[in-house]
C-alpha cells in the first residue's frame, strides 16, 4: 500500500472533497480557475481519482430522475449556470431514456431518441449537446439516444463520420447491423451498405465488437485501421492519412480517386445521384482513374473516362452509360 | 438531444480532451465493470474484516490498486481481478499491522464470492433503473432528498434551492455533497435487492 500505514486513513477525506468539486461543477458556475484547481486534485492522486469517478457514476445514474418530473420546463426557463451545466456534456435534463435491450442491439424509442436522415446526395452536420459532432454523408439515416450513461447512435443505413466528446461515464457506442463500435476519444467514420461495413479511424481509439458469431473480433481499432466487417467476416486493413483523407473528401462535397477503377468509382458517386453512372463494359471498369470530382456531377467522371481511355458515353437522362 | 453548438464550456467532464486514450479507457472500464462489483466486494470486505468500520477505507484502497493496474494494463476479466486484490491487500493488512481477521486467510478461497458468475443481467438493470433510483432517493434523509429532488428533478440552481428551502447557499451545498456520497453508497455498496426496497 502506498504511504504504508496512513493510506487506509484518506478514502473518507478524498469522498468528502470530491463530491464538494462535483456539487460545484453541477450547481455552481464552473470557471477555468476552478478546473485547473479541480484538475490539479484530481491529479494528485488515484485515491481522488477514483472517489471521483465514484461519485461522479453515481451522480449521473440519477440525472434520469428527471423523468419524475411533473412538468416538463422549457430550455429558456432553465437557469443559466444549470443550461452551462447541461452544455458541458450532461445529458439534457428533460431527457429521460430507459434504454433496454441494449444487448440485443434493440432500442425502445423513448422521449430521448432523436432520428437524423439525409437525402440522396445531402449532407448533414449534426452538433450534439455534449459537444460532440456527427457529420452524415448522402442517403444515411441515424437514430440517437442519449442517456445519463450511455449515449447511443443506431446507423441504420449510409455513412457517418463521429467526432466524439469523450466521457468516461457515458460512453458514446454506434450500433450498426449486429457489430458495435464504443468511442475511446476518437475520430471515426462508419459506412454501412446493407450487411457490409466499413469503420475507419481517424484518432483515438475504438472498440469495435462484432456480431456474436464472428471468433474473430477486432478488438481496438487504432488509427488507421480500418475494418472492413460483412455478414460472416471481419477484415483489418491499414490506411495511410492520406487514404483517410480521400475516404473523408465527402465532408467537403467531392471524392477523390486515386487509383481507383472506373467501377468502384461508379459505385462511389452513384451513391449520391438519382442519375447513375453504368458500366457497360467490364474491360472498362476495371480501367484506374485519378481525380477529385464534385459528389453530385456523374457527368465529369463520364467525361474524365472519355478523355482518357477514349470510351464512349452515353446520356440517357437517368444514367450514364460507359462503353468501348 | 438538443443541437446545440458546443460552447467549449464543460462543467461536466473533467477530463482533459487531450487525455492519454489508455487513461480515460482505464476511467471507462472502471465506471463499467468494477463500480458494478461493489456490492459484492463489501459484502466479502466485512466478511473477511473484524472492524466495520474500516469498510469503506478498504474498498477504496482496493479501488486505488485496481485503477492503478489498470492504468498500465485493463485486467480481463474484472471480477477475479477485483478480488485478487482485495485478498492481497487483507493479506498484506494483517502481515503488516499483525491483524487477524474474522475468517482466516484460507477461509478466504471458500468464501461465496464466485468469481465466474455470469453478471447481472445488464436489460434488467437498465429497466429497472428508475425505479432504483427512486427508492435509493427515498432514503435520503429529508432535506437533503428536498435539496436533491430540486436539483436534480427540478433542475434548480444552488442560490434558488437554497430560497425555495429558506436555508443558506452553504447549507444547500452540505446536502447535496452529502446526498451525492449517500446515493453512491446505495447505488454501489448495498446489494440489489435492498436498493428497491422503498
Amino acid at each position: 500500500m502506498r504511504g504504508e500505514e496512513t493510506a487506509l486513513m484518506q478514502a473518507t477525506a478524498a469522498e468528502q472533497i470530491a463530491s464538494g468539486w462535483l456539487e460545484r461543477q453541477h450547481f455552481s458556475v464552473w470557471s477555468n480557475e476552478d478546473r485547473a484547481a479541480f484538475e490539479a486534485w484530481l491529479s494528485q492522486s488515484p485515491s481522488h481519482e477514483v472517489a471521483y469517478l465514484r461519485l461522479e457514476a453515481a451522480w449521473s445514474r440519477t440525472e434520469r430522475l428527471a423523468a419524475l418530473r411533473t412538468s416538463v420546463p422549457e430550455h429558456a426557463d432553465i437557469p443559466t449556470m444549470q443550461r452551462q451545466a447541461m452544455l458541458g456534456g450532461l445529458v439534457a435534463a428533460f431527457i429521460a431514456v430507459i434504454l433496454v435491450g441494449l444487448g440485443a442491439g434493440i432500442l425502445l424509442s423513448g422521449p430521448g431518441e432523436k432520428t437524423y436522415a439525409t437525402a440522396l446526395g445531402a449532407r448533414q452536420i449534426i452538433h450534439l449537446a455534449d459537444g460532440s459532432q456527427i457529420d452524415l454523408n448522402t442517403d444515411t439515416v441515424l437514430h440517437t439516444t442519449f442517456g445519463a450513461h450511455q449515449r447511443i447512435v443506431v446507423l441504420e443505413k449510409g455513412e457517418a463520420y463521429f467526432q466524439v466528446k469523450h466521457d468516461a461515464s457515458r460512453p458514446f457506442t454506434v450500433i450498426a447491423g449486429s457489430h458495435r463500435m464504443t468511442d475511446l476519444g476518437t475520430k471515426f467514420l462508419v459506412h454501412r451498405a446493407d450487411a457490409n461495413l466499413e469503420v475507419a479511424v481517424v484518432e483515438g481509439l475504438v472498440r469495435f465488437e462484432a456480431a456474436d458469431g464472428l471468433d474473430k473480433s477486432p478488438g481496438m481499432l487504432r488509427p488507421g485501421d480500418t475494418a472492413v466487417a460483412t455478414a460472416n467476416s471481419i477484415l483489418i486493413v491499414r490506411k495511410s492519412t492520406t487514404q483517410l483523407a480521400n475516404e473523408l473528401s465527402w465532408r467537403k462535397g467531392v471524392l477523390v480517386f486515386d487509383h481507383t477503377t472506373l467501377a468502384e468509382a461508379a459505385d462511389q458517386i452513384n451513391r449520391y445521384n438519382g442519375k447513375k453512372l453504368i458500366i457497360a463494359d467490364a474491360d472498362a471498369g476495371r480501367l484506374m482513374i485519378g481525380g477529385t470530382f464534385p459528389v453530385n456531377n456523374v457527368k465529369a467522371i463520364a467525361e474524365a473516362a472519355q478523355d482518357s481511355f477514349g470510351l464512349r458515353i452515353e446520356n440517357r437522362g437517368d444514367e450514364i452509360v460507359i462503353s468501348r | 438531444m438538443v443541437d446545440t453548438p458546443q460552447t467549449g464550456h464543460d462543467a461536466a467532464n473533467p477530463r482533459h480532451p487531450d487525455a492519454d486514450p489508455a487513461l480515460l479507457e482505464a476511467r471507462a472500464w472502471f465506471v463499467r465493470e468494477v463500480l458494478p462489483l461493489e456490492s459484492v466486494l463489501v459484502q466479502f470486505l466485512h466478511h473477511s474484516w473484524r472492524n466495520p468500520n474500516d469498510i469503506a477505507d478498504l474498498r477504496q484502497e482496493v479501488y486505488v490498486r485496481v485503477y492503478e493496474a489498470a492504468r498500465k494494463q485493463i485486467p480481463h476479466p474484472a471480477k477475479p481481478f477485483v478480488f485478487a486484490i482485495a485478498r492481497n491487500l487483507l493479506i498484506d493488512l494483517i502481515r503488516r499491522e499483525h491483524i487477524i481477521p474474522i475468517g482466516a486467510a484460507s477461509d478466504w478461497e471458500t468464501l461465496n464470492v464466485t468469481t465466474d458468475e455470469p453478471g447481472p443481467d445488464r436489460n434488467v438493470i437498465a429497466r429497472d433503473e428508475l425505479g432504483r433510483l427512486q427508492a435509493a432517493l427515498d432514503r435520503l434523509p429529508p432535506r437533503c432528498r428536498e435539496a436533491v429532488i430540486l436539483g436534480r428533478i427540478e433542475t434548480l440552481s444552488r442560490r434558488e434551492i437554497a430560497r425555495r428551502m429558506g436555508v443558506s447557499e452553504a447549507t444547500v451545498t452540505e446536502h447535496l455533497t452529502k446526498g451525492m456520497r449517500a446515493l453512491a453508497n446505495i447505488l454501489y455498496s448495498e446489494p440489489a435487492d435492498l436498493r428497491r426496497k422503498p
